[in-house]
């Protein structure tokens, strides 16, 4: 039997605020244990939380964005358990009236199409703390400088149908709210998290199987190949004639499978009811337009901006608007040389290799769009050959220099002089009398050969084009 | 309103109340007669009434995502039964 696989997908998300959602201690990462904490975030009795604006402005955003429903009045809930990670006992979430509802992020889907994954809701809560387990003595420690910090959950329907596409809509989800500038979206550093519920069921037909919930995919690496794990292993327990069990289980990326958590789970029954702390939020029309003015273009829009108006290839478009500093950066270069295609070319290879090597990001570039607009120039006014450019371009990340001052240093000009190359050519052909007879006799390929002799004589500045020329003339 | 003793044993686990198996019964009986007078409420027709959340009247307080001081440290652990290096420590979790 066919079977076909259902996922949802639950992201927390970090929100980027100075402070926390209830009280006005910092959100900055790495600081001391216990450092950024109060008495609200501490939950000590008597203590009142306070809702932080922008929190609710960020989620705003994001719902926007996403194309959900803004509710005009919505409600913190209390979700009751005990963990040593939450010091009041109780977790201030959303329930029954989360900020948005029924939106929906248009991915690319497997067919080369585009596919709406629907949103069910996004709500805005607080993070827990952090627990360190001592691997010597019997005891764990607690650092509570995360909690209150604000996260917003975004869950998805159960529309995802493929470990790819969960990829393509986590990316998406990523980039929007990296684009909005409301979170980092660091999976590995942990501000956004993402559960998975998967099913599978008979292909074609419409009841949902038993789901499992996967949780700690902690790496974009990893997402792929934990849920196509997960669908396997259900697909092999169906096959058996066995069944689903409904239990949340582990990635494991050591042994690259999903464990169970079985036995280990207790029954949950939050008791969920409204936060009599918290009174209620209302937001009007007035608040949600002013906020929309406020969105910049989004990566889709971008992306098909892109396409159109620079005639680049989506594989390229895609890249390149994956984040709003990569864009940005090709977009400065384009504004200066109008060769959209080359530039491309240069981003997405040595700019972007270069960064990966070196382990930056684009905001710390060595090579400013400025310089690598002047460099592109010099490309495409035929003053050096892209091989050259290279070279230059590699000078230019050592040594800072311009790269008009790399080439002028290392006399680096692009050979032209088309009687200047003939003698060249001249001379390398005299020198190999045995080759030029067997590419006579058919050994085309002998053509790079001559090629590559004469840029080792010009020190790779010879014009290729005219070189080709000159050669398939002279052996023709 | 009748409550069962699985209900109570259920109850007193989430609050993490430790009650031997003779209690249990006496409990039951008790948190059912306390929901019974509760239960006079629901003689009132409260269809088309919205549920209220909140007693007082109000919506939208907020504060400035401005930092202010967090406690000191040591204040921050005092009330702790232990403390380690400015953790607080509790027996070993392991999720």
């Amino acid at each position: 039997m066919e079977f076909e696989p259902v996922i949802g997908l639950e992201v927390h998300a970090q929100l980027k605020t100075r402070t926390k959602i209830f009280c006005g201690c910092d959100t900055a990462f790495g600081a001391p244990p216990n450092t950024h904490v109060c008495p609200v975030c501490l939950g000590m009795p008597g203590v009142l939380p306070v809702l932080n604006r922008i929190v609710v402005e960020y989620a705003i955003k994001m719902a926007l964005a996403t194309n959900c429903d803004i509710a005009p009045k919505s409600r913190f809930a209390r979700k009751n358990y005990f963990y040593p990670d939450l010091p009041k006992g109780y977790q201030i979430s959303q329930y029954e009236l989360p900020i948005a509802e029924g939106g929906y992020v248009e991915v690319d889907a497997d067919g080369g199409n585009s596919r709406k994954i629907g949103l069910t809701r996004i709500h805005m809560e607080e993070d827990a703390g952090k627990l360190i387990h001592d691997p010597d003595r019997p005891h764990s420690r607690v650092d509570l400088n995360r909690t209150g910090v604000p996260l917003i959950e975004i869950v998805s329907e159960p529309d995802i149908r493929s470990p790819r596409e969960a990829g393509a809509y986590l990316r998406q989800l990523r980039a929007i709210l990296r684009y909005l500038d409301i979170s980092d979206g660091n999976m590995e550093e942990g501000s956004f998290r993402c559960d998975a519920n998967v099913s599978v069921r008979p292909a074609g037909s419409d009841p949902l199987g038993t789901r499992t919930e996967v949780k700690n995919i902690n790496s974009f690496k990893f997402v792929e190949s934990a849920l196509a794990y997960e669908i396997k292993r259900q697909i092999a327990v169906l096959e058996d004639g066995g069944v689903i069990i409904q239990e949340t289980r582990l990635w494991d990326s050591g042994r690259q499978r999903t464990v169970s958590m079985r036995g280990k789970e207790e029954a949950h029954d939050y008791r969920y009811f409204s936060d009599p702390d918290l009174v209620p939020l209302v937001i009007d029309d007035a608040w949600i337009e002013t906020i929309r003015k406020t969105l910049p273009e989004l990566p889709r829009a971008r992306k098909a901006r892109f396409v159109d108006n620079f005639g680049l290839p989506e594989h390229d478009a895609d890249i390149l608007t994956s984040s709003k500093e990569l864009a940005d950066y090709f977009e400065a270069c384009v504004r200066q040389i109008n060769a959209p295609k080359l530039v491309s070319n240069w981003v997405m290879g040595p700019l972007l290799a270069l960064l990966n090597a070196e382990g930056r990001t684009i905001a710390d570039t060595p090579v400013s769009p400025e310089r690598m607009a002047e460099l592109l120039a010099l490309v495409e006014n035929g003053t050096i050959s892209g091989k050259i450019a290279k070279t230059i371009f590699d000078e230019m990340v050592q040594t800072g220099e311009s790269p008009e001052a790399v080439v002028s240093r290392k006399e680096l000009v692009q050979v032209t002089d088309e009687a200047a190359l003939e003698a060249i050519v001249d001379r390398v052909l005299a020198a190999n009398p045995s080759e030029v007879e067997s590419y006579r006799g058919g050994k085309t390929k002998l053509m790079g050969f001559f090629v590559g002799q004469i840029m080792k004589e010009t020190r790779g500045k010879a014009n290729p084009q005219i070189v080709n020329t000159l050669l398939k003339n002279k052996l023709g | 309103m009748k409550i069962s003793t699985q209900e109570v044993a259920h109850v007193a686990r989430l609050a993490r109340l430790t009650i031997d198996d003779a209690q249990l019964d006496l409990l039951a009986a008790q948190l059912g007669d306390i929901l019974t007078y509760v239960e006079t409420l629901n003689r009132l027709d409260t269809s088309g009434v919205e549920p209220t959340s909140h007693a007082v009247d109000i919506c939208n307080v907020f504060r400035a995502d401005e930092p202010v001081a967090s406690l000191d440290r040591n204040a921050a652990t005092a009330n702790a039964p232990e403390a380690l290096d400015g953790n607080f420590i509790v027996p070993k979790v392991i999720e």
